[in-house]
């Protein structure tokens, strides 16, 4: 699924990112751990395709229909409701009844009453939550979660942990995270950034 | 290389002798310089399209360069015209001369490159960034000449001044070229030593950080 | 082809919806205008040439949507939001067909109210004048775009737009006095359109190579 060697990212003159090499076969869930500034973000954005490599090479077998990604920022529009935020990202990802699967993600993860206020009034659980409804809505078979745990609330959590407990062998998974203890499923393979 | 530029500068000497009157020696150094500004701008252009058509990245340097040089040879041009003006009609500036106008704009523009790359980081982005708008910089010469057309035709009905006929003798025509010929070497020998110059500062750049 | 439509249909609602909800932009671009028109009476003499006035109309719309240029990427700059869109399958030339319609849009509608307040304050307006600022508005919002793409990406974002901006925005200013002013506008706004195709296309057609990181 993805296979990268030597891989390299800098920005300027600072080399976030040398010779990193990683190899993950489908249905495995990869854990990154490393301190801040260990290129952890960096890494996942490698592989979402937000950025190139300046060396090394990448090699990631889906293509960015296929590619779900919960970063840093939400990526909503402040101005825009729950309903209209998914419903840009639905028609934009070409999503089958994107009615029907906007509205039964937004009940899983409790944001159903809330979905005509525009997020802006949202607090920060909520729209990580939000976020992670994004990132599932076109059911991706690579899922980029990075520090995931870090902006959610304890029922994002929870809804987050069984998301990922759910057994799909045609996803596969990579998450960064400085705190691994929080990830219940035991992850596949593991990846560790940072000086050595 | 250095050598090329002193022949170019030799060059130049030529036709001073060539007596035509004292204003008209400025055209054989102004008309030069303007059209190698243009070769410049073009040449820029050119790599500019390079490094998005195939992904050069060696292209960003080249077009940098040449838009420097680009815009050193424009500044010229637009001081040469300025004297031109000087002698030919006493003023320092005047609008309805086009070729100043257009070198006017086209000054604007790529300073204002430099802007953008100076407060971008430098990467793929920048580089493919500054070649869009090299890009556009090629494409804005020839829209602005004809906009500078119309704007001649709107707001100066009547010529204000007689421009000098361009019409030559063969002897000024050959010194003419002989100065183009000159002027573009110059240029390509200064494009050629930036650029060298630039590499090496970039090569050094590299080297000092895997040092690190 | 359906598909990209319906890519730039629903990015350029997106885009019309966010600037009108977040209630900035809309009443300062409209504001700002009559202002300039205003503070324009003062700084003319009063025997001024009605090519004064159009001059001082085009150079008012010119910086009022400046105004509505740095503002439609703020959300994007700030908050990264324009890495979603980066990260949809959807062609990167659709972002900037969808923007671009919205800045129209926009504009339009700030013309709307100038207008009326020059021919109130100045003089009429013709046929021809509306013409022209129709056709100078897609040059504005489409080379606008692409630019304000650019500065994004900078430090000095608010600096380098109108810096980028004005020598590109030269000819439009030439194209759209003459169609207010010439005795035969047909040639400034054929010049206005000429404007518009070269440089709409060549905006479409790299705006990608200037988005991506």
């Amino acid at each position: 699924m993805i296979h990268a060697r030597g891989l390299a990212r800098r920005f300027g003159d600072k080399r976030v990112l040398t010779g990193v090499d990683v190899d993950v076969g489908t249905g495995e869930l990869l854990l990154v751990t490393g301190p801040n500034g260990s290129g952890k973000t960096t890494l996942l954005r490698l592989l979402a395709g937000l950025i190139v490599p300046t060396g090394g090479e990448l090699d990631v077998a889906v293509d960015r229909a296929r590619i779900g990604f919960l970063g840093h920022e939400p990526l909503l529009y402040r101005e825009l409701t729950p309903l209209e935020n998914l419903d840009l990202y639905g028609r934009l990802y070409r999503i089958h009844e994107r009615r029907e699967r906007i509205g039964m993600l937004l009940e899983r993860f409790g944001l159903w009453d809330a979905r005509r206020e525009q997020t802006g009034a949202f607090s920060r659980g909520m729209l990580q939550r939000l976020a992670l409804c994004r990132a599932l809505l076109h059911e991706p078979d690579l899922l980029l979660l990075d520090e995931p745990f870090s902006a959610l609330d304890a029922a994002g959590t929870e809804l987050l942990l069984d998301e990922l407990a759910k057994p799909m062998p045609s996803r596969t998974v990579v998450v960064a995270s400085h705190l691994p203890e929080r990830l219940g499923t035991t992850p596949t393979a593991h990846l560790a950034l940072g000086s050595a | 290389m250095l050598l090329t530029a002193g022949l170019g500068l030799a060059l130049l000497w030529a036709p001073e002798d060539a007596d035509q009157g004292p204003s008209q020696r400025i055209f054989y150094i102004h008309v030069p310089i303007a059209l190698t500004a243009y070769a410049c701008f073009g040449w820029a252009a050119w790599k500019a399209f390079r490094l998005l058509w195939k992904g050069d990245e060696r292209a960003d340097l080249e077009s940098y360069t040449a838009v420097h040089i680009g815009v050193i040879f424009g500044l010229l041009t637009l001081v040469t015209g300025s004297i031109w003006a000087k002698i030919s009609w006493g003023v320092w500036w005047t609008w309805s001369e086009r070729q100043l106008v257009l070198f006017l704009i086209l000054f604007l523009f790529y300073s204002a490159y430099f802007m953008l790359r100076y407060s971008t980081e430098p990467g793929p982005r920048r580089a493919r960034t500054s070649a869009v708008y090299a890009l556009f910089g090629a494409v804005l010469l020839p829209v602005s000449f004809l906009a500078i057309r119309l704007a001649d035709q709107l707001l100066h009905p009547a010529p204000l001044f007689n421009r000098d006929g361009p019409q030559m003798s063969a002897s000024m025509f050959i010194s003419f070229c002989v100065c183009l010929a000159a002027m573009l070497t110059l240029a390509g020998a200064i494009y050629l030593i930036e650029l060298t110059g630039k590499r090496i500062d970039a090569r050094l750049r590299e080297l000092r950080e895997q040092l690190a | 082809m359906i598909g990209y439509l319906s890519d730039v249909t629903a990015l350029a609602r997106k885009d019309l919806l966010v600037e009108l909800r977040s209630r900035d932009t809309v009443p300062a671009m409209l504001l700002f205008v009559v202002a300039t028109l205003v503070v324009f009476h003062f700084a003319l003499p009063d025997d001024s040439s009605r090519l004064a006035a159009a001059g001082m109309l085009w150079i008012a719309l010119l910086f009022t949507a400046l105004l509505a240029l740095v503002r439609s990427f703020v959300a994007e700059r700030d908050e990264a939001v324009i890495d979603g869109l980066l990260l949809a399958p959807c062609d990167r030339s659709a972002i900037w067909l969808g923007k671009t319609l919205s800045v129209f849009a926009f504009l339009a509608l700030a013309e709307a109210v100038a207008l009326p307040a020059f021919a109130l304050f100045y003089e009429p307006v013709t046929w021809e004048l509306i013409a022209g600022v129709a056709l100078a508005n897609i040059g504005i919002a489409a080379v606008g775009t692409l630019l304000g793409a650019m500065a994004a990406a900078s430090r000095a974002r608010e600096l380098l737009l109108p810096l980028l901006f004005l020598p590109l925005a030269i000819p439009l200013i030439v194209g759209g006095v003459g169609a207010t002013l010439a005795e035969n506008p047909g040639r400034y706004l054929g010049f206005l359109g000429l404007y518009d195709l070269i440089f709409a296309i060549l905006s479409w057609a790299s705006f990608e190579y200037v988005v991506t990181e």
